[in-house]
Parts: structure tokens; sequence; C-alpha cells
């Protein structure tokens, strides 16, 4: 039984459907990260799941249990907010302390004066500063119990925060961005700390992020949402090498992944005046769009060497280097990922020629989907067979690898 | 040689930019000191040395006659019958006029069709012209003709003379100060509202508060803390200030029964012109606002928490 499943949850806001039948499964001690770009729907899915906004149809089960009606305080759900959401004017061990007392004291045991009169508060009391103590050590944060918000930097927020949602244990831990309001540093740092977190409290965790790199490096698996519907829910490895949708691809990886319009026929691939051969190519007749990540754009220095393109701007990043190509054939970009011993000497205005790794060129269909058995393979480079100089659909139906169109370019119609 | 010239005159540069900045920032300071001076502090030293006098206005010499007139408005009766009357009415309007001015606030912002319209009407009665509104009032409160006890007769209650019996008119007249202040507070306390982050209700609903009461004790009313302390200095001002509804409904009356501060203050001075008099109650009214500042920001600001 997982430990948190949604079924075909769905919401509109005045005519905007934002959730669009979302369905998902968090098993036992599993550490989701729900990744899209911002408006995609993903912090209102964790505000419904949390109880804080209803949804207009579906249904959320935790534990196997309906939540349909159950408030958020009766839930046993804890958040971590994007702006942590710490009450100001408590201190850190005051805020630590909220969900416990909230849980452990009655109302009248709450209140400031007469509470202390009841009987069993002040050792529901001691307990509870204990609990809070423990959960900071743990954190590290034990120095700042007894500042308040205002007096805490950034990180040391994030952390009092994680310790507030973290001091019970909840069935649930959900988190709406925690490390966006971070510096770079800390956020890196930070993501190694709250999966460490995860592993040594066991909790299920649905972590909602639009940085594809945190959810790549901390999730076990990630669910990419766009338009308020999830797309794909799969291992990173399998989100990154093998997306379902064109979104995914699009969305996930950095450099983002090279996209060239084209057209299936025949079992080729035509992309603009170019004629790709790839293996698994559809029969059918339909515009593609073929899909390659930049570190699998591979460079010669030799611009007859492949597709030839001629470079635009070149990122030295230190380990490795982005080169900005032009493909000269057909006007597109195209974005290379190198080592920089490759890229050495190389700069904006050179030629160079380009071959994509057949192994892992995607192929989508107009409507974004993935085409059936899109990564092609094959043991020869891919590569442009006659830039369409003739340009004739007859076709020079030369698949090796060879590249013989060095003067493509004047012939060329469009891009 | 060369070296310490060149040092020299940046030095010199420095100061002197240094000191026609502090010249251009007294200049412009200059006419905000001096109205301040003119308007405020000199009129408030006039009121202390016209205090220790026996002044009255169309005689054209005084004297200093010391703590007399202070000496003499502790045996005042009608002067002690004000103080204790401006007591009750601020004991009655200020805090009533506070909590329902959050309630109407919270009611308003949990609204969201007809919100402008509420907000609007609640703030008319601090919009409109008090004396004018002031015979809507005796109207309402007509013993024979007017609706409030024409609407008590239906259920068959024997209406009071509101304004007329010694008894009920500070009341009455404490209801026409709710009136015109809960509307004011509400204003007020809607910005703080507004200010409140959402995600701070959230995260306590997440942490456990169930309840309504529970968010606002956990997250509205200790946010609310720097408006809440503004509020309570304006309403407790305000109503220790009473004067239009008293001159233009009761004078004073029946029988000194709504006699308060300010109207005795102004009996005095304008009316039996004993501007010496009148000048020792001013400072001690101005004593009495002064104190109560001191006291709410000596024993509220503690407690209240600024973000």
């Amino acid at each position: 039984m997982s430990a948190l499943s949604l079924r075909g949850i769905t919401k509109a806001f005045g005519g905007n459907q934002i959730l669009d039948g979302v369905s998902l499964d968090v098993g036992a001690g599993e550490f989701i990260a729900l990744v899209g770009p911002s408006g995609c729907g993903k912090s209102t899915l964790l505000r419904v799941l949390a109880g804080l906004d209803h949804a207009d149809r579906g249904e959320i089960l935790i534990g196997g249990q309906d939540m349909s009606g159950v408030p958020a305080a009766d839930r046993n759900i804890a958040m971590v907010f994007q702006s942590y959401a710490l009450y100001p004017h408590l201190t850190a061990s005051e805020n630590i302390a909220v969900p416990l007392a909230m849980r452990r004291l009655s109302r009248i045991q709450r209140l400031p004066f007469i509470g202390s009169l009841t009987p069993g508060q002040r050792a529901t009391r001691a307990a509870i500063a204990r609990d809070v103590r423990d959960m900071a050590t743990s954190l590290k944060i034990d120095h700042l119990l007894d500042r308040k918000p205002g007096q805490m930097s950034g990180g040391q927020r994030q952390r009092v925060a994680l310790a507030r949602a973290m001091v019970r244990q909840p069935s649930i831990f959900l988190m709406d961005e925690p490390l966006s309001n971070l510096d770079a540093n800390l956020r890196v740092h930070a993501r190694g700390e709250i999966v460490d977190l995860h592993r040594r409290a066991g909790v299920p965790t649905l972590y909602v992020t639009h940085d594809q790199a945190e959810a790549l490096s901390m999730a076990d698996r990630v669910a990419v949402m766009m338009g308020g519907k999830l797309l794909q829910i799969s291992s990173p490895e399998v989100i990154y090498d093998d997306p379902a949708h064109i979104e995914v691809a699009r969305f996930i990886g950095q450099p983002r992944i090279n996209l060239l319009p084209a057209f299936a026929e025949g079992g080729v691939i035509l992309c603009g005046g170019l004629r790709l051969t790839l293996e698994n190519a559809p029969d059918r007749k339909m515009p593609v769009t073929i899909a390659i990540r930049p570190e699998f754009v591979f460079l010669s220095k030799n611009r007859h060497d492949g597709l030839a393109a001629r470079i635009e701007r070149v990122e030295f990043l230190g380990c490795e280097v982005i080169l900005h190509c032009r493909l000269e054939a057909i006007g597109e970009t195209i974005v290379a990922k190198v080592q920089p011993s490759e890229a050495s000497g190389l700069v904006a205005g050179d030629s160079v020629g380009l071959r994509l790794s057949p192994g892992r060129t995607l192929i989508f269909a107009e409507d974004g989907s993935r085409l059936p058995g899109g990564v092609a393979t094959g043991d020869a480079w891919l590569g442009a067979a006659d830039a369409g100089l003739a340009n004739s659909d007859a076709g020079l139906a030369a698949s090796d690898a060879g590249l013989a169109s060095s003067d493509a370019q004047p012939e060329r119609a469009h891009g | 040689m060369a070296s310490i010239v060149s040092m020299a005159v940046p030095h010199d540069a420095a100061v002197a930019h240094r000191r026609s900045e502090a010249r251009i920032a007294w200049m412009l300071v200059l006419p905000a000191m001096a109205l301040l001076f003119l308007f405020v502090l000199l009129p408030v030293a006039a009121v202390v040395v016209l205090g220790f006098t026996d002044f009255e206005l169309g005689y054209g010499k005084f004297r200093f006659v010391g703590f007399e007139n202070y000496a003499h408005l502790i045996t005042d009766r009608t002067f002690r019958k004000s103080l204790w009357n401006t007591t009750v009415y601020t004991a009655i309007v200020a805090p009533i006029s506070i909590l329902l001015g959050l309630g109407i606030a919270m009611l308003i912002e949990s609204e969201t069709k007809a919100r402008s319209f509420f907000r609007t009407a609640y703030f008319l009665p601090v919009a409109s012209l008090i004396v004018a509104m002031a015979t809507v009032w005796q109207y309402m409160f007509h013993p024979t003709i007017g609706p409030v006890n024409a609407l008590l007769a239906l259920v068959g209650l024997p209406g009071p003379n509101w304004l007329g019996s010694s008894g009920t008119v500070l009341y009455s007249l404490s209801i026409i100060g709710v009136w015109q202040s809960a509307g004011f507070n509400m204003v007020l306390f809607l910005a703080g509202l507004t200010a409140i982050p959402r995600e701070l209700y959230a995260a306590a609903e997440v942490d456990g508060a169930r309840s309504s009461l529970d968010r606002f004790l956990l997250v509205t009313w200790p946010m609310l803390g720097p408006t809440t302390l503004f509020v309570i200095t304006i309403s407790i001002t305000n109503s220790v200030k009473v004067f239009e509804t008293v001159k233009t409904l009761t004078d004073g009356g029946p029988n000194k029964a709504s006699e308060v501060l300010l109207f005795t203050i102004y009996q005095e001075g304008f009316v039996y012109l004993r501007v010496g008099y009148a000048s020792a109650m001013t400072v001690v009214f101005l004593l009495i606002l002064v104190v109560l500042m001191f006291l709410q920001y000596r024993v509220l600001d503690r407690r209240v928490h600024y973000t």
C-alpha cells in the first residue's frame, strides 16, 4: 500500500484548469520530486494535498484513508513553505514547538497564564521542550533557539522551518521549493542535507521544485508536471535519457536539449535540407522533432566531418565547454557540450563538423508524444547525407555518415 | 613636499564639502523647525505659563498666582465631575470601539464580494461631520418620536430619556462615540490584516491550528500587535478628547451629568473667559494624555512584535 495516493485530482480557478486529472502514488519512504515550470500547478497540488485547498474532483488517500473532508490540521502532514512561513513573533524554539503544542496541549493549556495552572501542563511542556531541543541538535541549530526569525539568515530560517516540520512524525512530508530563497552555494549544500534527513527519518516526501537539477539530484522518482498534467513519473535516469514527452525533454537537462524540426517519410527523417537516416524512423509521412542532448553532439574541427556548423558562442565552464553552433545547412541552432581539450582554440565564427550520436537521438511526434522506439540505434554515426544540394525528394539515399555537401549553403532555400 | 600638498588639498575639499552639506541640511530643516516651534511648542509653553496666572480675557493685566489655580482645581466639583465622566466615557468607548473595529475588520477581510461596500459603509461615520450627524442622533434618541424608543416600545420595553436623563446621558453619548470611532479602527485593523502573509495561516493550519480561534491566537493577534498598539493609542486619545457631541447635544447637562474635560475647559475659557484657570485645566488634560501615551508605550510596546 502506498503512503500517499492521488487519484484524478482536478481543480479549476475561474475557468482556468490548474490541475487536470493528476494521479500519483508515493511509496513508503520514497522521495518524489514534483518538477515543472512556474504556474504549472505543482504548488496548488501541494496545497490540495495538505488540505489548504480543495480539489474539484479526485481523491486523496493517505495510508489508504480517504482524506476528503479532513481538515489540514488532522491530516498529519508536515510542510515546508517557500517563504518558510515562520511565525515572526516567536523564537526558533517556540516556532518548532508549535506543532507539538497544538497536538499535545488543549486550548486551555496553551493559554499564557491560565494554562500553567492546569494539571499536567508542566510535564507536557517539558517533554515538548526536550523534543524541540533534540530536533534542533540533530539539525545543528541549537545555538539559534532563542532567536527570532528576523535575526536569522535565510539558511538558518530554512533549517528552523525544516525542524518545525520534522519535529513530529508526519505521515507525509511536503516541501514547496524550500531552497529557492537560498543563494546558489548554500542551495547545493542544503540539497544533500535534505536527502540525508529524508534517509534518516524515512518519511515519504513530496518535494516541489522548478529546478530540474534539484529534482534529478535529490529524488528517487521525478514527476514532471506541465499545464496541470503529470507528463511522466520515473526515475531521474529515465526522465533524462528516455523522456516520454517533448516538454519533459525540453524542461529537463541543462543546457537544454537540442530540438530540430524535421519530417519523417518512408523510414527516413528529413531535417530541413538534410536527410537523416535513423533505423527506427516512422514509416508514415509526418512532421516530427528530433531531439538530442548537447553531450551527445560530438565535435570535429574538420567541418567536413559530420554536419557543417559555425560556432556562434563559446561558454567556458571549467570542466566543460558549451558551444552554441548554427547548422549551416538548415540554419537551426544546436548546442554541444564538450571537454575543454576538444574545444581548445575554438572561437566564435569557426567552422566545425558535428555528429549526433544515433543511439541518443529521440523523435517526437507533432503532438509532443514520443514516437515508439524513438531512440535510434545503429552503428553508423548519424550525419547529414548530402545536404540537399539537389533537394530532390527522390532522395539521395546516402545514409553513409560522410558528408559531401561542403557547398550546400548557397543553394539552401530555407532553414 | 609635493606629496604633502597633494594630500592636504583633498582633505580640505572634503571638510568644505561636509560643511556645505551640513549647511544645506540645516536650511532644509529650518522651515519645519520654525513651524514646529511656533505652532506647537510655543502655544504649549504659553498655556503652561498662563496656568500660573489669573488672566481673564478682557482684562488688560494679570498677575502670577503660583499654584493657586491647581489648588482650586482639586476642590472644583465641576472639574472633578468632568474628570470622572471623561474616565467613564473613555472606559466604555475605547475598548468597545477597538473590539468592534477588529471584529468588523475580520469579517470584511473574509468577505470577498461586497468588501468595498462594507468598508465604505463602516467608514462613513468617520468621514461625515459629527456636528451634522448629531442632529440625526438627537432624533434617534428622542424620547417620544425617536425610532430607538419606538423599536423598544414594539418589544414592550419602556425607552429611557436617552439624552435627557442624567442617568443615561453618558451612555447615550458613549454609543455615539463607539459608532463614530469603530469605523476608523476598522480601517486601521483592515490595513494591518492585509499585511499578514497568507502563508502563515497555511502554516498554522498544517501545524495543527484546527479552529479559527487557534489561528487567531497563533497568527492574527500577535501579527496585529503594532496595529493594535496604534489603535489603542488613537482610541483613548480620541475618547479623552470628546467634545462635539457633548456641545451639540447636551451642553454638559442635564445637571452636569455629561460634563467632560474638554467641555469644561471650553466653558471656563470661552464662556466665563477665565483663561488662566482654563489653562491650568488644559495642562492637566495634556498631562493625562502624556501619561497615558507613556504608559502604553512602556507597557505594551514590550509585548508587541515588530517585523
